[in-house]
């Protein structure tokens, strides 16, 4: 029997004569389009989201304009250095003195960077490797992800674990845009629902994720034994399956609430109440 | 209304692509007109085919550069202008749409094979919801499209040693999920078998003709039993604590330990 140990190279012909043209592809359909449409919304995405990090402001509304509405790339705001409001009390860093935002980059950022849907998306478009199904790779060594840096991409379970941690926080801050102080106390306004949509996402993002679909079930070898770990696998499957378009959805998402908060905050309008 | 075929004439010491014209016919598959063109003008036409039916998973080409079933691809389903005809290109060709597919079995051969615990009274007993995952894989074919589209080896040849292939991956995952199964092939397919080599691009999804989720359904779940047993620290941990075993007893005894 075949085990680690004792495994030798396969003996299968390497470099028998292959049919066909050496050309890179034979496939005449715009199969670049799918990378391109890739590269250009990523591309966009990490630009916007890099010069919100970096301003460092209009990331919060707070009680003056009657809401508490906090932006996503902003939440926990746990720096010294937040505006009054958006920070809590019980827990202050003081000696950081950039940009609070960086804190996304602990969680979610690695979270995304590792997601096995992000990694074909990038894989395909940014590396080439390969562009397209039957579309030769564009490198001439290929490691695969046998050795540092891609090896890290199997920490991917924890930093779906670090992400909870973060979709609790921007749940909070959802829950939290329902006050509405000189207003009523508590209501709806555009903005609590665009917080609450933002959190409902990524919640989606991170059960549809494979890791949590191994972890929840799928590592079993046998159903029958641990129904409640089956029904929890049966629920987070077909998430699964759509994970590429929760992927998508959830990323335009977060970075369109940062966007309203930044447009409310920095006074371009007023966030209207609904009731 | 005619159409062109263009379509790869060769063996081992070369070939190219020739162009024959013939009458279009209603209804057509890629196969049809493969074997019109025998019986025609080229009556030394090497191709492999069964059943017609997408069943057998001979006829494999690559059809205007994409792997397909020549059976399952219908004529009026392609663009207008000439079809190209090509054998697969990751495995040594024979003659003209013939390839040699052995690099597949021979991978085949090394999948330890399944291992039942000896049965209790009444013999094996299972449920349905045990076995549905495995069931999936059985669909398969062996177009060899999947191995064929994997860029692994068909970018890189020298990988082959050392590679399994969408195709084993799904025979590795069936048997990993087999709920009477006693080995642990865990650590052969993330240190021998290539599982490492697969970048998750899915493009062996995208050819299967049986529609198989081959990446989301076995070769990432493969990832994270390789992950499991050799990357998480929190596993071996509990391995540890409950001092369970990283190699079944199964193939302890295969390797005398
Ligand atoms: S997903 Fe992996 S196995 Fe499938 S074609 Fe891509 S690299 Fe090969
Ligand atoms: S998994 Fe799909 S593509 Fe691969 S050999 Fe089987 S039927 Fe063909
Ligand atoms: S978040 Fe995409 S696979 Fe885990
Ligand atoms: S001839 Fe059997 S699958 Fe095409």
């Amino acid at each position: 029997m075949t085990t680690v140990e004792n495994a030798v190279a396969t003996p299968v012909r390497i470099g028998g004569v292959r049919g066909g043209p050496d050309a890179p592809t034979l496939r005449t359909d715009r199969w670049w389009v799918g990378p391109a449409i890739t590269v250009t919304v990523l591309v966009a995405f990490v630009a916007y989201t890099t010069w919100a990090i970096f301003v460092n402001r209009d990331y919060y509304v707070g009680a003056a304009a009657h809401r508490d509405l906090i932006s996503p790339f902003y939440s926990p705001c746990i720096m010294a250095s937040c505006v009054a409001g958006a920070k809590g009390t019980f827990f202050v860093i003081n000696w950081w003195h950039i940009t609070p935002a960086l804190i996304v980059l602990a969680g979610p950022l690695p979270f995304r960077l590792t997601c096995y849907y992000y990694r074909r998306a990038y894989y395909r478009s940014f590396w080439l490797s390969p562009p397209a199904c039957a579309v030769a790779d564009a490198h001439r060594r290929y490691s695969g992800e046998t050795r540092f840096p891609l090896i890290l991409q199997n920490a991917h379970r924890y930093f779906f674990y670090l992400a909870a941690i973060f979709n609790v926080i921007l749940t909070i801050d959802a829950v939290v845009a329902f006050r509405l102080p000189g207003q009523g106390g508590i209501g709806v306004s555009v903005g609590t629902i665009v917080l609450v949509v933002n959190a409902a996402s990524l919640w989606l993002y991170s059960l549809s994720c494979h890791a949590a679909r191994h972890l929840c079930g799928g590592q079993l070898r046998s159903f029958s034994k641990s129904r409640v770990r089956y029904r929890l696998w049966r629920l987070l499957s077909p998430l699964n399956a759509r994970h590429m378009q929760i992927a998508w959805f959830s990323l335009i998402v977060v970075a369109l609430a940062d966007l309203y908060v930044r447009l409310v905050a920095s006074g371009a309008f007023h966030d209207p109440k609904l009731f | 209304m005619d159409v062109t075929m263009r379509v790869w004439r060769g063996d081992e010491t070369g070939g190219e692509f020739r162009d024959y014209t013939l009458p279009a016919h209603e209804g057509e598959v890629v196969l049809d007109v493969i074997h019109r063109l025998q019986a025609t003008q080229a009556p030394d036409l090497a191709c492999r085919w069964n059943c017609k039916a997408g069943k057998c998973g001979s006829c494999s080409a690559e059809i205007n550069g994409k792997p397909r079933l020549m059976c399952m691809t219908r004529m009026d389903h392609l663009p207008e202008g000439p079809v190209t005809v090509a054998p697969m290109r990751t495995f040594p060709i024979i003659r003209d749409l013939v390839t040699d597919v052995s690099f597949n079995f021979e991978m085949a051969k090394l999948v330890p094979p399944f291992a039942p615990p000896p049965p209790g009274p009444g013999g094996y007993r299972m449920q349905q919801i045990d076995i549905q995952r495995g069931q999936e894989f059985r669909k398969c074919i062996e177009c060899f499209m999947c191995q064929d589209v994997c860029h692994v080896i068909r970018d890189h040849e020298e990988n082959k040693q050392y590679y399994a292939g969408p195709r084993l991956f799904i025979r590795y995952a069936e048997l990993e999920m087999h709920p009477l199964d006693t080995n642990d092939r865990r650590e052969l397919v993330r240190q021998k078998m290539g599982l490492g080599m697969c970048n998750i691009t899915k493009c062996c999804t995208e050819v299967c003709p049986e529609q198989i989720k081959i990446t989301d359904n076995a070769i990432i779940p493969l990832k994270e039993r390789a992950v499991d047993a050799a990357y998480d620290p929190i596993a071996w941990l509990g391995r540890k604590i409950l001092r369970r075993h990283k190699r079944s007893p199964a193939e302890a005894q295969a390797v005398g330990r």
